[in-house]
């Protein structure tokens, strides 16, 4: 008996039909969430990528955090320590070029009871955060992302033909109403950040006042950068017309939504 | 039409699972909660184990409204960058575009009675112009005081559920910070369970 192998016409290539996949993990207090586009989303060199974000984000967690005592940040503060991770010098200048060029309204000191200034980065690092912990993403070949985290969220794409990077909706949140949109932004490439007390009351300090802001509602800048639109945004929750006033002077990049 | 079939059904089947949850649990918040469920039902992964028994309109929905979401992301939106298409039925571009344009059916279509274990519930929609403009719950069972109360809360919410979500098919939520805590609760986690 002759056998002969029978040849066998490869299977025509599939349509480049984006699929989509989600990792979410808690990370730094709240769920950071990460999509991606690609033919194949299930292949090793992005599983690795994704890996590497939330890595990185924990890092950060460790580094800078104001919630962990054990945090380069907390025990540099506490004079347990003079050797800390190169990221707390990097996020201060950031703080203060914040500072200057939002004319104040973003501050990451406050003064505590006695006159003690006390640096508190929180404000910014979630955005500085994940704008670089998305830059294990962007030489990924042949995809496209978008990383949510806590109400921040920035859509990239990948290395590869950039012109049929998909468009992604994102929905900001009714902050009058849990759960509902109340706008829709599409985007490529870019970020959107979201300010308000909806989630989780008055946690944004009015440097002027040294209060809380208190009022209802929401704002949002939409730009290229998360880690700017991120500070804008915190900006705007102090003095919305300031900032619009100051972003199409300034940063005309980034749009205001105010809801 | 096959849309509005489509469409109808997914409303059914959320106000399906709408009421299981709420007559399990009987607490919490039930706006966070009701919006997380329906919109994971709209993406495709109902939550088959609460609906078990009642399913008329859960087998449908899985793989029609996948397509549609698909559509919807992917088709239309070719515009610059940053543009902001309110989510309302009259300015959005987004899901029905590009197939609506033939169809553009309009007028009130009732819905089958579907029986849930509560009574019979129906649905009447509204299209003009190929989308959902107003969705109504027509029949709701009303057995007994406690139904009574269940359903007067879940009910309107499904009402412009079923607008919203047509027009808002969304990969991404930007909103004040929520905590790890409060993620259970949030439309992302919802979205996300769709494509998990």
């Amino acid at each position: 008996m002759i056998t002969a192998e029978i040849p066998v016409t490869p299977a025509a290539p599939p349509p480049p039909v984006l699929a989509r996949r989600a990792w979410v993990e808690h990370v730094m207090g709240t769920a950071v969430s990460v999509h991606v586009r690609a033919v194949e989303p299930t292949r090793p060199d992005v599983e690795a990528a994704v890996a590497r974000v939330f890595a990185h984000l924990r890092t950060v967690d460790a580094v800078l955090s104001t919630w962990r005592a054990d945090s380069d940040l907390l025990r540099l503060q506490h004079h347990e320590t003079e050797e800390v991770h190169a990221w707390v010098a990097d996020v201060t200048e950031l703080a203060l070029e914040a500072e200057e060029r939002t004319d104040g309204l973003f501050r990451a000191w406050r003064s505590r009871e006695g006159g003690r200034l006390v640096f508190d980065p929180t404000g910014l690092v979630k955005g500085w955060a994940v704008a670089g912990a998305a830059a294990h993403l962007d030489i990924v070949p042949e995809v496209a992302y978008s990383i949510g985290a806590g109400g921040d969220v920035v859509v990239g794409a990948g290395r590869g033909p950039s012109a049929t990077a998909p468009v992604w909706r994102i929905g900001l949140e009714d902050p009058t109403r849990s759960g509902r949109v109340a706008d829709v932004v599409t985007l490529r490439r870019g970020a959107v950040a979201t300010s308000g007390a909806a989630a989780r009351g008055g946690h944004v300090l009015d440097p002027r006042t040294g209060r809380p802001v208190t009022r209802p509602g929401s704002t949002t800048v939409v730009g290229p950068d998360l880690q700017w639109a991120d500070v804008w945004a915190t900006a705007a929750w102090v003095d919305p017309e300031r900032v619009a006033a100051m972003l199409s002077e300034r940063d005309p990049e980034y749009r205001l939504v105010v809801l | 039409m096959r849309r509005i079939t489509t469409w109808l059904l997914s409303t059914i089947s959320a106000l399906v699972l709408l009421f299981s949850y709420h007559t399990s649990t009987n607490s919490g918040s039930a706006s966070a909660v009701a919006t997380g469920t329906a919109d994971a039902a709209a993406n495709g992964t109902g939550d088959t184990g609460t609906t078990g028994s009642d399913g008329t309109g859960t087998s449908d929905q899985g793989a029609t409204d996948q397509g549609s979401t698909d559509s919807g992301t992917d088709g239309s939106d070719d515009s610059g960058a940053t543009a902001t298409p309110t989510p309302t039925p009259s300015t959005d571009s987004g899901s029905t575009g590009s197939d609506g344009s033939s169809g553009s059916s309009s007028g009130t279509f009732t819905g089958d009675a579907v029986q849930t274990r509560y009574g019979p519930v129906q649905v009447e929609i509204t299209v003009a112009g190929g989308k959902i403009t107003k969705s109504v719950v027509t029949q709701v069972p009303w057995n007994d005081h406690r139904d009574q109360e269940i359903n007067s809360y879940a009910v309107p919410i499904l009402n412009d559920e079923a607008v919203r979500a047509q027009s808002a098919d969304i990969d991404m939520v930007s909103g004040a910070t929520f905590t790890s805590d409060g993620y259970i609760q949030s439309l992302q986690s919802a979205i996300d369970q769709a494509n998990l």
